[in-house]
């Protein structure tokens, strides 16, 4: 297992690399950048300093590295300066600059360790997501929490009575909530929620901070209608697994062993059948938390949320590529994480499973 | 049955529609008076849906979005099958290009898509609109770019069918007797690996008309006066407080398509896949 382990995760270092690649390329090939769109006013020698300033002056190869090197030591190096308080940074850059050196066969390149910075709003990226995170993490978090919930009983019970009108009901509302864009059901439930009826707000107030009992109150009325509208969404996927993995569970001998020697139907169900048909619902789950990230973008738009997806959007409107890039790339991170711990809970989960 | 019944009424109501309902989607009226007199309407006969900001039908729009969206649909998903089979009956055919067709599929899947797709929609946009036109330049990206992250389900479900197909007698006979390679595609395999094919593709339009939609609604799809039903609510949205049913109708459009698309889809797998019929 643990050699499995070791194995997978050396394996999606290559993965990784090549995704990062495959999103520079993307970006840097695009015909519309945003070094074309200097003003033909500026004078050629101040427009040469701003590329320069920017970075763009260099062959893609090279912002391809010094961007590898940003994300992965760079940013690394900080994020273990700022907690520990040790000076990793100053320890590491004359390293980097070494090797910088040796790639490009120069010997005057300096390497400053620069941490990646937006051209919007010149700060850190990481910064920015560090602010952003939180926000993203409380909605999504929430709403796919909520979801597991709502969708486990749902899945189990229409396996349970299949063909009831438990199971046609539960099988068409998870079809419904499959098939609407979260965009429409967001809007409809503003509509008729904070429009029509005035309970709740129509946008997410990102500074409340909960500090008593009404802001406690203002807080979950805030979350009430993004958390609802992922929260269907993501049960409606879950609750079909899980109520396949049931049904097929259920078909098994030991389930009738289990009857025949006298066990009551709850304990059946909820004991023997459950813990067989979670393991596939487990894998499904991990593998959803990436691409919820992706859907909370949409559902930051509808609700105004200030997260990370709102960062993304704000960051492409403006054709900030550093902020695209980092954040892109923090996506990709996730899914391959996600994958790799949906693959590793398949196997601890799952005796048969044997990886080595 | 009741899926089919729908989504043919709305396939009936966006090409027959604008052929009785003859008034241009993006006609504003050209005197500045009359169109002010014209914004915003109310249903009425001479307009079922209203007018919106700038006084134009919404029902005409209406129709005309559905084209678009329901062509965007069925064109990305022939672009996604179309790559989607190629890979997998190469990668189930030919065990020299399995290992590394199957890691591109592997690395598509770990793509973040929708940002990517984001990302591509900002950057190729404005080029790809000045060389093509607004209209086709945009329609032609976002089709190939919807086509190009989605091909990766039919792929991976075709290459398991050419698996097992590849060992059938009727495979090896057919090699017995001479026959090259791409005949053996052609004839024996891709036959039979039409019905899993036509699962993912119907899944395959419902999925690509969201995407559309989502790109649309985040303002990174059609210029406005070449709506779809996503554009259609993403302008909207601006208004909902005064005039709800300008969010309603849309979003109810592309609800019903993709819901009835994904109800064909499923009850196509039943038909055409015994193994699971009866779950």
């Amino acid at each position: 297992m643990f050699n499995y382990f070791i194995r997978r995760l050396l394996a999606a270092v290559p993965t990784l690399l090549l995704i990062s690649f495959v999103i520079f390329l993307v970006v840097d090939l695009a015909p519309g950048s945003p070094m074309s769109e200097i003003p033909l006013t500026v004078p050629p020698d101040v427009r040469q300093k701003m590329i320069e300033a920017m970075g763009a002056d260099k062959p893609m190869l090279v912002r391809y590295v010094i961007w590898l090197l940003q994300f992965f030591v760079v940013e690394t190096g900080w994020a273990i300066q700022n907690l520990t308080g040790w000076g990793v940074i100053d320890a590491i850059t004359p390293a980097m600059q070494k090797v910088m050196r040796l790639l490009l066969n120069s010997e005057t390149y300096e390497f400053t360790g620069q941490r990646i910075i937006s051209w919007q709003s010149k700060v850190p990226v990481f910064q920015i997501i560090g602010e952003r995170l939180p926000q993203t993490l409380t909605v999504v978090g929430t709403a796919y929490l909520i979801g597991v919930l709502i969708a486990l009983p749902i899945g189990i019970y229409s396996a349970y009575r299949q063909y009831s009108w438990f199971d046609q009901g539960g099988t068409f509302f998870s079809m419904v909530g499959y098939s609407v864009p979260t965009f429409f059901t967001g809007n409809v439930l503003i509509l008729i929620f904070a429009i029509r009826l005035g309970w709740f707000p129509t946008i997410y107030d990102t500074n409340l901070s909960v500090t008593d009992w009404a802001s406690f109150k203002a807080f979950v009325r805030q979350m009430a209608l993004p958390v609802t509208v992922l929260a269907l969404f993501n049960a409606a996927e879950i609750s079909r697994y899980t109520r396949s993995s049931v049904l097929e569970n259920l078909g098994q001998d030991y389930v009738r062993t289990a009857r025949a020697k006298g066990m009551g139907e709850g304990k059946v169900v909820l004991a023997h059948v459950l813990r067989n048909s979670l393991i596939p619902v487990v894998t499904i789950v991990a593998l959803g938390v990436p691409t919820i990230f992706g859907g909370a973008i949409v559902t930051e738009q509808i609700f105004k949320i200030n997260g990370i997806g709102a960062a993304l959007i704000g960051a492409i409107n403006v054709s900030d590529l550093p902020t695209v890039q980092t954040v892109t790339f923090i996506f990709a991170v996730l899914i391959v994480l996600f994958n790799l711990i949906a693959d590793i809970l398949y196997g601890i989960l799952d005796p048969r499973i044997r990886y080595d | 049955m009741v899926a089919a019944c729908v989504l043919g009424f709305l396939i009936v109501f966006v090409l027959v529609g604008p052929l009785i309902w003859r008034i241009d989607p993006n006609f504003i009226e050209p005197d500045t008076a009359k169109m002010f007199k014209l914004r915003n309407k109310p249903p009425s006969l001479a307009h079922p849906m209203g007018t919106d900001q700038l006084g134009r039908d919404m029902l005409a729009r209406m129709m005309f979005g559905g084209r678009v969206s329901l062509a965007v649909g069925l064109v990305a998903m022939f672009v996604a099958i179309f790559i989607g089979t190629a890979v997998g009956v190469m990668a189930g055919f030919f065990r020299r290009l399995d290992g590394i067709l199957m890691r591109l599929t592997d690395l598509f899947l770990a793509l973040p898509l929708l940002p990517l797709l984001l990302v591509l929609m900002m950057l190729f946009r404005d080029p790809v609109a000045r060389t093509l036109g607004p209209r086709f330049g945009t329609f032609l990206l976002i089709v190939l770019a919807i086509g190009v992250t989605s091909w990766m389900s039919a792929s991976r479900v075709v290459r398991g069918e050419v698996l097992a197909l590849k060992e059938r007698e009727y495979v090896l006979a057919a090699r017995s007797i001479g026959l090259p390679n791409r005949r053996i595609i052609l004839r024996h395999i891709l036959p039979n690996v039409l019905s899993p094919v036509l699962v993912a593709a119907t899944l395959g339009i419902a999925g690509a008309i969201i995407t559309e939609s989502v790109l649309s609604f985040l303002g990174l799809g059609f210029p406005p006066d070449f709506p779809t039903w996503g554009r259609l609510l993403y302008d909207g949205i601006a208004e909902i407080r005064s005039y709800p049913e300008r969010v309603i109708w849309p979003g109810l459009a592309i609800s019903l398509t993709v819901l009835s698309v994904n109800y064909i889809g499923d009850g196509l797998r039943d038909a055409l896949d015994p193994r699971i019929r009866g779950r």
